[in-house]
């Protein structure tokens, strides 16, 4: 079953296309992240999913129903904001009664002193009270009820905000870079709170980020959205590992997966930074071919030779386990990173020759259209042993 | 600066700001001071602040009985009241409108708000007195009332406020399956409180001391708000009977007085930013 | 439940821009009518009759162009009105500045009892104005006001104040200077929080550490666009005095103390000349509007410097 449909979703403001044509099945009870860096339309294309911004074409469907001329508050769907957008004159338990109370109660019955009289009133207010408590105390917020948003820290606000959005009970929960506002260690502990409750309330999450180790840790799939569209969407091994573009590898992975130009020599062999790399089989590159190396896939070497690329050492950054060497190779401006075991720390010095053997076998190939060369259009690439 | 001249100019200072400030007071003083003494004093040429015969009971009951002062207050918080209730039931939503809705011709709207702030009541008096006469309200509280059922300044402070609150605020809140006007009520103007108060401060106190619409349209004492009723008292009561009209003024400006000194941070802001616009 | 919700509420949200936006306008359709009615509408009324001859209660008018301003500018009382408007403004607006200004750095130069200063300076900016026109009326009373007494008691001499042609504008524009003192004080006060601490240390360093050298260099050139600011709205305030007017002189003796808003007054509503007045307060808003396009570019340049 479809947890969420979009089909051909297109919104423009004014002059500036923000989405253009965006199609996406999400399934039932998945967790799926929207990444891309800001301005991509990630936050605009939840807001459409939410009822909160009315697309220019196309079609939502939430749980099978079709929900574009329905307003927010139908649409069965909670959101999480990334300002967690509390109420700040409310107690935490009106915060989180207030979407049962909207539901459950009439205008009439919602009047301060009128309300309370009429039948029925105070039943629905002590169940509403009973739910927000249980649901409260499933996010360990049950002490903090009668407490104002601004008597919070950010880490109890947040799981406030995930509060209001549970109650409803949802088909969909939707998440806009909710724990951005956090410090990294925060960040890193609820990352593994909100995995827990997807797991634990098995609804679907659409979630979107621009952080990739988010997106990376979290997510069952991931949507990379780039200028308005979807440029990919898989899981997070295969975002990595096969990335369907340039843009795209260039987006996943840090450091960033170094890019260098290479010239084809025929028999498979490709002409790169003043070395030459021998790839698996004699590819169709056409004039020119780009090769994306990751920095785990060069090792040091001792001595020049093929598949070896030579350079000068320009700085070394220490990242604990590993160490990350920075080297210039000839016709590249961007340096090399390399991840190199850090044992080789005192052997390496500044302005020093380096050779680097590259892993051919991981090292991805695209075209001069940024399209990655795979097995699909009838090339061979040599990273058959990753593709799932 | 030596200790000793830091102490000197503490004294300059405070001399001079006392002798200031009770100069600004004479006329609360003498106030005060006249409504307490009896008319055989108020001719003495030694003034002194407290009287040697005090004359409080019978010059307030007088103020109290002669003139229908009671009525006059009655008015000034029933049409201030009235004023203010539908200032902010108007206004809210219309500043919720400007600040977080997007609608053709907003601009154009938010345009005639300007010009309505720019517009001093007293240039429009001429036709909206012939409106009220046409309405038929001429010498009614509607007169009083309805021609500031709209505030440019209400509607122009809310939505500054409105603006600076959040959208995902509002995005929330129609989640949670609020409607528009609920958004307003429930959300917008409860985190607007300082711009509520402020401008309740602004309204009331306008039309608490206004005396020229007033003078225009009510002539029975019957809808006489405070400032139109005491000049009609002090008109009425020809002679030097001071004490009585004192004890009227006294009583006339004592509420907002009192309401100052209780809060007075909220009417010093307040005042400033509605005199300012 | 979603799907059947769908059905029974039936709540759509049609499209939404459109949707969105006649929420819109049902939000601020009634302020808007109603500024139109009691706003512009009027304002546009006004500028129509003040092109006619129209007495109020007349059954008949007649369009007469400018023929209302030309005979303005000849009519004596108006032309007092005007000049006695603007003597009054002349000395309302330095006196209030310079007492306002003085007042606010005496205040800020301590710590203790700012509050209570600023609160007893600030009060007759917020009393009613028509009831304490008549305690100033009081305290001028030729014999037995306390004004006279005083200056009795002194040795100098005494007037009726009031009812002299030469001393009854000065003694509006003290009542005037009484109640905007406050409104001055208090924005010259939140200019003067407004200075950052910094500026005074550099100035110190500099070596412009006396009293004097730090007002000259420091405070008083921050205080510049304050002062602007301070004079344009006492300005405005100014300009619209009426009700110490209406209340303590009705524009006497001999049309000495006739001001712009009172001459409105007077000829719309007392002398029934509604065309004419109409046109009084054509020039009273033009003068505003003069005074608010000032007001906005003293805001815009000092928001673009900060």
């Amino acid at each position: 079953m479809v947890g969420v449909s979009v089909r051909g979703i297109s919104k423009s403001f004014g002059s500036a296309s923000i989405l253009n044509g965006i199609s996406l099945d999400i399934c039932d009870g998945e967790f799926l992240t929207l990444l891309g860096p800001s301005g991509c339309g990630k936050s605009t294309l939840l807001r459409i999913i939410a009822g909160l911004e009315q697309q220019d074409c196309g079609t939502i469907e939430v749980a099978g129903i079709k929900v574009d001329h329905l307003r927010p508050k139908l649409r069965d769907v909670a959101m999480v904001f990334q300002s967690y957008a509390l109420y700040p004159h409310l107690t935490v338990s009106e915060n989180m009664a207030l979407p049962l109370r909207m539901r459950r109660l009439s205008a009439w019955q919602r009047l301060p002193v009128i309300g309370a009289l009429l039948p029925n009133v105070r039943s629905v207010c002590t169940e509403i009270k009973t739910e927000v408590a249980r649901t409260a105390k499933a996010l360990g917020i049950d002490h903090l009820l009668s407490r104002k948003p601004s008597q919070l820290s950010g880490g109890q606000r947040q799981r406030v905000a995930v509060g209001r959005a549970m109650v409803r009970h949802p088909a969909v929960f939707l998440m806009d870079e909710p724990l951005s506002n956090l410090d990294a260690k925060l960040r890193v502990q609820m990352r593994g709170e909100i995995k827990e409750l997807h797991r634990r309330l098995g609804v679907t999450f659409v979630y979107v980020t621009h952080d990739q180790t988010e997106a990376m840790t979290m997510s069952d799939r991931v949507a990379v959205m780039l200028d308005g569209q979807v440029a990919q969407v898989a899981s997070p091994r295969q975002i990595y590992a096969c990335p369907a573009d340039r843009r795209v590898a260039e987006l996943i992975g840090a450091p960033k997966i170094n890019l260098l130009e290479a010239a084809p020599r025929g028999e498979g062999l490709l002409a790169i930074a003043g070395s030459t790399l021998a790839v698996d089989n004699v590819l169709d590159f056409g004039d020119s071919v780009t090769v994306g190396i990751r920095p785990e896939s060069l090792q040091f070497a001792d001595r020049a030779g093929l598949n070896t690329l030579t350079g000068r050492l320009r700085y070394v950054e220490h990242v604990g386990a590993d160490l990350f060497a920075y080297v210039d190779v000839p016709g590249s401006r961007e340096p090399l990173v390399a991840r190199l075991p850090v044992e080789l720390a005192s052997r390496l010095q500044s302005d020093q020759t380096l050779h680097l053997r590259v892993r051919c076998e991981q090292a991805l190939l695209f075209s001069a259209d940024g399209r990655r060369l795979s097995e699909g259009d009838g090339q061979v690439t040599p990273l058959r042993s990753y593709a799932e | 600066m030596t200790p000793r001249t830091k102490i000197l100019s503490g004294l300059v200072r405070h001399v001079i700001l006392l002798t200031t400030g009770s100069l600004v007071l004479v006329p609360f003083i003498w106030m005060v001071s006249l409504s307490l003494k009896p008319p055989a004093e108020l001719f003495s040429s030694n003034f002194t602040l407290l009287p040697e015969h005090w004359f409080a009971v019978e010059n307030y009951t007088k103020a109290l009985t002669a003139a229908p002062l009671p009525r006059y207050m009655l008015n000034g918080v029933i049409v201030c009241a009235a004023i203010l209730l539908l200032q902010i039931i108007v206004c809210a939503p219309a500043a919720y409108a400007l600040a977080k809705i997007r609608f053709a011709g907003r601009e154009i709207i938010f345009g005639f708000v300007l010009i309505g702030l720019l517009i001093p009541h007293q240039v429009l008096a001429l036709p909206l007195f012939i409106l009220c006469y046409w309405l038929g309200i001429l010498n009614t509280y509607a007169a009083l009332i309805f021609p500031f059922v709209v505030s440019p300044f209400g509607i122009f402070l809310f939505r500054q406020f409105f603006m600076s609150i959040p959208d995902d605020i509002v995005h929330a809140a129609r989640l949670d399956g609020l409607s528009e006007l609920s958004i307003v009520w429930r959300i917008m103007l409860p985190m607007s409180l300082p711009a509520v108060i402020a401008f309740s401060i602004v309204s009331v106190v306008g039309h608490w001391n206004d005396l020229f619409w007033p003078l225009l349209v009510v002539h029975s004492q019957e809808f006489m708000p405070p400032s139109l009723g005491i000049v009609t008292f002090a008109n009425a009561e020809t002679g030097n009977d001071y004490g009585p009209l004192m004890a009227g003024a006294t009583l006339v400006v004592a509420p907002l007085v009192i309401a100052f000194f209780a809060a007075q941070r909220w009417f010093i802001e307040g005042l400033t930013a509605g005199s300012v616009k | 439940m979603s799907q059947q919700q769908v059905v029974v509420d039936r709540e759509l949200w049609v499209e939404t821009g459109s949707a969105e936006a006649l929420a819109g306008y049902a939000l601020v359709g009634p302020a808007l009518f109603l500024i139109l009615v009691l706003f512009i509408l009027p304002a546009g009324a006004v500028l129509a009759i003040a092109a006619t001859d129209w007495h109020l209660g007349a059954k008949t008018l007649s369009f007469i162009g400018t023929a209302n301003f030309t005979s303005l500018l000849a009519d004596r009382a108006f032309r007092a009105a005007l000049f006695n408007t603007a003597a009054y403004v002349l000395m309302v607006v330095p006196s209030t500045l310079v007492l306002g200004l003085s007042l606010a750095l005496l205040i800020e130069s301590g710590k203790s009892l700012r509050a209570f200063y600023r609160a007893i300076h600030f009060l007759p900016f917020m009393t009613s104005l028509a009831a304490m026109a008549i305690v100033w009326e009081a305290l001028l009373h030729p014999t037995i006001g306390l004004v006279n007494q005083v200056l009795a008691a002194v040795g100098l001499p005494t007037a009726n104040w009031l009812r002299s042609e030469t001393t009854v504008l000065p003694i509006l524009a003290v009542i005037g200077t009484w109640q905007s003192l406050g409104l001055a004080l208090v924005l010259f006060l939140a200019g003067l929080k407004a200075i950052p601490q910094e500026l005074y240390d550099a100035a110190e360093i500099d070596g412009a550490d006396g009293l004097l050298d730090r007002l000259q260099t420091v405070t008083l050139p921050s205080l510049a666009p304050v002062s602007l600011f301070v004079v344009i709205v006492v300005m405005l305030r100014a300009f619209a005095t009426f009700d110490i007017v209406q209340i303590l002189t009705k524009g006497g003796p001999d049309d000495a103390s006739v001001m712009l808003l009172y001459a409105l007054y007077r000829e719309s509503f007392e002398y029934l000349r509604t065309g004419y007045g109409a046109a009084i307060a054509v020039i009273f808003l033009v003068i505003v509007i003069a005074l608010a396009a000032i007001q906005t570019r003293v805001v815009n340049t000092r928001t673009s410097r900060s």
